[in-house]
């Protein structure tokens, strides 16, 4: 952050704003917040041993929303002024079929966020075109270093330093400064005429000095090359129901699949997510503990305040098997009556604020994980995934394995291939009977989407066994 | 903010201006695509309205080459400083990444020359209270048709319209207005002795408003779905065959259309390398891209470098004849562009599909199942489990159990698995029930046998 975020920078006065604020402020309006954002987003992208794609963007505009009971009315803009703004508050108010008769809206003062969780300067944001291809062209080298059966490198480094300022009918007007990067490699490996991937990456609201700490960056390097090479000896996948033991981290994708989205807190007032009778219920065995907290120094999926201005927070939501809450946006805590968790986000000010996770982990357990592995005698031990995806009103969810393998008599065995694990939301955390002292949080890579949207979002998980989930292999 | 150039019918001399500006700046090739639109959505939900979004929006991309060595940018701020600014930035950006000897525009005698009108364009307005009361018809059609419809995640009433205009230094100057106009309805059924709840969700898309289904036959084609899988189960692990409904079987020829994709060629991420002129399916499958046809959802008269766009026979009787490939992308191949450019406004090209098919065969889906004495019948997949490198396929599924040629009861939390070469190589059947709602369709499709895993 660093910086007080000033509306000059988006070429506008208070008074615009706040005029621009009563007139979509109407009587029959309950809440209205203007939205203004910039962002440059940048990318260099090397394969083939050559650095050969740069891509600059830059986009800027305001949205502007009206609610009105369970109503929303929304509007966005890429000009900022003043008569684009007017617009856009006309027909945002549509909504509430009110044409006419301006509330009173407070006054907002101008405040800066009470924390500082990304103290990133401009300067050290912006990386020199140079410095992020000679860091690729190391990362090429140090994965075929790593293997000569690895036959192509594909690496990328992305950044994004997004200004935004959120001006709200509830006298809010605060601004933050929120930079991301992730740097992603994928190696190709091809031995006797067969041929792996495996993908390695990671990042957050951090400097460009994070990727050479401990020389980060050529670790991701190894990693996606080790995965592509271990790929190459997988055995095909076990089908049907058995014990898997999932490893720290990124796996912690289950949770986000299997219980956070059913936990936001729109599909619980539309009374549509398994979830939704479920409060102070039991939906988890009693040693899982899992939190969404978005005020963790540095992580991809960390806000100091989130897209309505609200501080972010740590939220319980299961502690020791129970239900004990959502997350929530204003809108929804407002028509729940339940409190505001500063989990309002958007992709963007095209976007609608819907509520969202931020980092959502299970805390730390007391087993130890060489005897979690121990404990099973037949049974999957999965400790990378790709994507996974949920529907939220059964409660069934996805998550697909990319690095796994067998356990065999408490031990680890063979690679298999990559397959997917199907579960039910609302049961599978009962079935969770031990849970590591590892908790260890992903490196940065997660991106979730809803309606559309596109967040950035965090995970983590320490080691643990479920006793019993479907694996979608090939061998019966 | 001065000097704005707001004028759609400025955008064609705009991009003009910034092509001769590149050049000043060291440019030795460059294009340009600008494209502007307006969107309104309207969503109902239980008969109310929930939320109504309207916007207009503008982006310009600008993609530079200096001799070899490339860079794109784009920006939604047209003022004059900023485009300026943008173009110097852009030439800049090129000089800092290394030679790349195949880059380039595509040659001068290829670009698109005639430009036929493909009817992508319908100027009809509706007005917000017509689309509010469309999206509504939509969703009470599907709340009344049973009374185990119990709630709804909503109505939606979407349109949209935008122009396209693309230019390069080669001279080349087009452009095209297209609009399409959705309706979808998502309904919530509740198992009136369990209680467990099920959600599906139909849709229509045209673009032309006059060809969109009624809001009432969505509505009940939504409600019809989501009651059907009332009462689903598991179903015991066990290698089956598996019947993919069309919505299913148009996401396979999804996963094709990502394989013979260009560029996960010519990096050795596509399972299906080296395999061009080799079968890959029976002789009764034939696929085709086809970027002419009238109406299209995913038509275009000229591709996102400006290249003529065409019919491409995919797979013809079982064979793998074509790649689908930009300029960039067949020059690693030893190949000609495809005209299959796909230019999101700010990044490189990449390759996408027009209109991706699998040609219809002669049977109903009813035929279809009756030929399967234990089964499946997929009419939903979750999940990202497949593997583009080697074509390992598993994911998340949900639809009937076939027994005897019938369907007999919904399933659920289950996975099918297999190789997607192994797949296409056992199709057995194809439907006669192909229609377009999207860029990508297929009809239905009855595979040879897959592991489906569940209890």
């Amino acid at each position: 952050m660093g910086e007080l975020v000033q509306l000059t920078s988006f070429g506008l006065t208070e008074g615009d704003v706040i005029g621009a604020l009563g007139r979509v402020k109407v009587r029959a309006v309950d809440y209205a917040d203007l939205y203004f954002e910039s962002c440059v987003s940048e990318s260099v992208s090397m394969e083939e041993s050559l650095v050969k794609r740069a891509t600059k963007s830059v986009s800027q505009g305001v949205g502007i929303r009206a609610t009105a009971g369970e109503k929303t009315g929304f509007a966005y803009s890429d000009e900022l002024t003043k008569p684009a703004l007017e617009l856009a508050a006309d027909t945002a108010r549509y909504i509430a079929n009110s044409p006419s008769g301006a509330d009173a809206v407070p006054v907002p003062v101008r405040q800066c966020p009470t924390r500082d969780l990304y103290p990133i300067e401009r300067a050290q944001a912006e990386v020199a075109t140079a410095d992020r291809v000679s860091l690729l062209n190391a990362i090429d080298a140090e994965a075929r270093r790593y293997d000569p059966r690895i036959k192509n490198v594909m690496a990328s480094f992305n950044t994004e330093y997004k200004v935004v300022m959120v001006a709200a009918s509830d006298g809010t007007l605060i601004g933050d400064v929120q930079p991301l990067s992730r740097l992603q490699v994928t190696c190709i490996a091809e031995e006797n005429g067969q041929r792996q991937s495996g993908s390695f990456g990671g990042g957050g609201r951090v400097g460009f000095e994070f990727y050479h700490e401990g020389d980060r960056y050529l670790r991701f390097a190894r990693e996606a090359a080790r995965e592509a090479i271990l790929n190459l000896s997988a055995v095909e996948a076990p089908a049907g129901v058995m014990p898997v033991v999932l490893g720290g981290g990124w796996p912690g994708i289950l949770l986000h699949e299997a219980i956070g989205h059913g936990l936001e807190a729109d599909f619980n007032r539309k009374k549509t997510s398994a979830f939704s009778h479920l409060l102070g219920k039991r939906v988890a065995s009693d040693v899982c503990t899992i939190v969404d907290d978005g005020t963790l120094p540095g992580r991809r999926g960390s806000l100091n305040m989130d897209d309505e201005g609200t501080p972010t927070g740590r939220t319980v939501l299961i502690e020791h098997g129970i239900l004990r809450g959502y997350i929530t946006d204003k809108l929804n805590a407002r028509l729940m009556g339940i409190p505001v968790t500063g989990n309002g986000r958007r992709e963007s000010y095209q976007s609608v604020v819907l509520p969202r996770m931020t980092n959502t982990f299970m805390l730390a357990g007391t087993s130890d994980p060489e005897e979690i592995i121990r404990s099973v005698d037949h049974g999957l031990y999965a400790v990378s995934f790709g994507g996974g995806q949920v529907d939220i009103t059964n409660g069934k969810f996805v998550f697909s394995a990319s690095e796994a393998y067998l356990i065999e008599g408490g031990k680890v065995t063979r690679p298999v291939k990559g397959a997917t694990l199907i579960g039910s939301g609302p049961e599978i955390l009962t079935k969770v009977s031990m849970v590591g002292h590892d908790l260890k949080l992903d490196e940065g890579i997660g991106t979730c989407g809803k309606e559309g949207q596109s967040v950035p979002v965090g995970v983590g998980l320490p080691t643990i066994r479920i006793d019993e989930i479907t694996v979608g292999g090939t061998q019966g | 903010m001065s000097q704005q150039i707001q004028q759609r019918e400025g955008y064609s001399q705009l991009a003009v201006d910034l092509l001769a500006k590149a050049k000043l700046s060291g440019a030795t090739e460059a294009d340009i695509i600008i494209a502007d639109g307006e969107t309104f959505s309207v969503q109902v939900r239980l008969g109310a309205v929930d939320r109504l979004t309207k916007a207009r929006e503008k982006h310009l991309g600008l993609r530079v080459f200096v001799g070899k060595r490339s860079a794109s940018t784009s920006t939604s701020d047209f003022s004059a400083d900023s485009l300026n600014q943008l173009v110097a930035e852009t030439c800049i950006l090129a000089k800092a990444v290394v030679e790349d000897p195949v880059s380039g525009l595509p040659a001068v005698d290829q670009m698109a020359g005639e430009r036929p009108d493909l009817d992508l364009y319908d100027s009809t307005r509706l007005n917000t209270e017509q689309q509010i009361e469309l999206a509504k018809r939509a969703e009470a059609a599907a709340m009344s048709s049973d009374e185990r419809v119990t709630n709804s995640e909503g109505g939606d009433f979407d349109s949209s319209s935008g122009r396209v205009v693309l230019g390069n230094s080669h001279g080349f100057l087009g452009e095209y207005q297209s609009s399409s106009f959705s309706i979808s309805v998502s309904p919530v059924a509740t198992d009136p002795e369990s209680g467990a709840m099920q959600r599906d969700s139909w849709y229509a898309v045209q673009r032309k408003f006059a060809k969109l289904d009624s809001p009432e036959a969505v509505g009940l084609e939504a409600a019809r779905r989501t009651v059907r899988k009332l009462g689903a189960r598991k179903v015991s692990t066990q290698r089956v065959p598996v019947v993919f409904d069309s919505e299913a079987a148009g996401s396979l020829m999804g996963n094709l259309c990502s394989a013979v994709s260009g560029y996960s060629l010519y990096k050795g991420a596509s399972f299906l390398a080296g395999l061009l002129d080799k079968p890959l399916a029976p002789e009764f499958v034939t696929i085709y891209d086809d970027g002419r046809m009238v109406g299209g959802l995913g038509s275009r008269p000229f591709d996102g470098e400006g290249l003529p766009t065409r019919r491409t026979t995919v797979v013809e009787r079982g064979v793998l004849k074509s790649y689908l490939l930009d300029t960039y992308s067949g020059r690693k191949l030893g190949f000609a562009s495809t005209g299959n450019a796909s230019r999101g406004v700010g990044e490189n090209p990449s390759v996408g599909p027009t209109n991706f098919y699998l040609a219809p065969g002669s049977k109903t889906a009813q035929d279809m199942i009756k030929t399967v004495k234990q089964g499946l019948y997929v009419t939903d997949l979750i999940g990202f489990g497949i593997n583009m490198v080697t074509g390992d396929y598993s994911r998340g599924a949900a639809g009937f159990w076939i027994e005897g040629g019938e369907l007999a009861y919904p399933v659920e939390e289950i996975t099918i698995a297999g190789n997607l070469k192994d797949m296409f190589a056992g199709i057995e059947m194809i439907g006669s029930d192909l229609v377009f709602r999207g860029r990508i369709a297929s009809p239905t499709v009855k595979l040879g046998e897959m592991m489906v895993a569940g209890n």
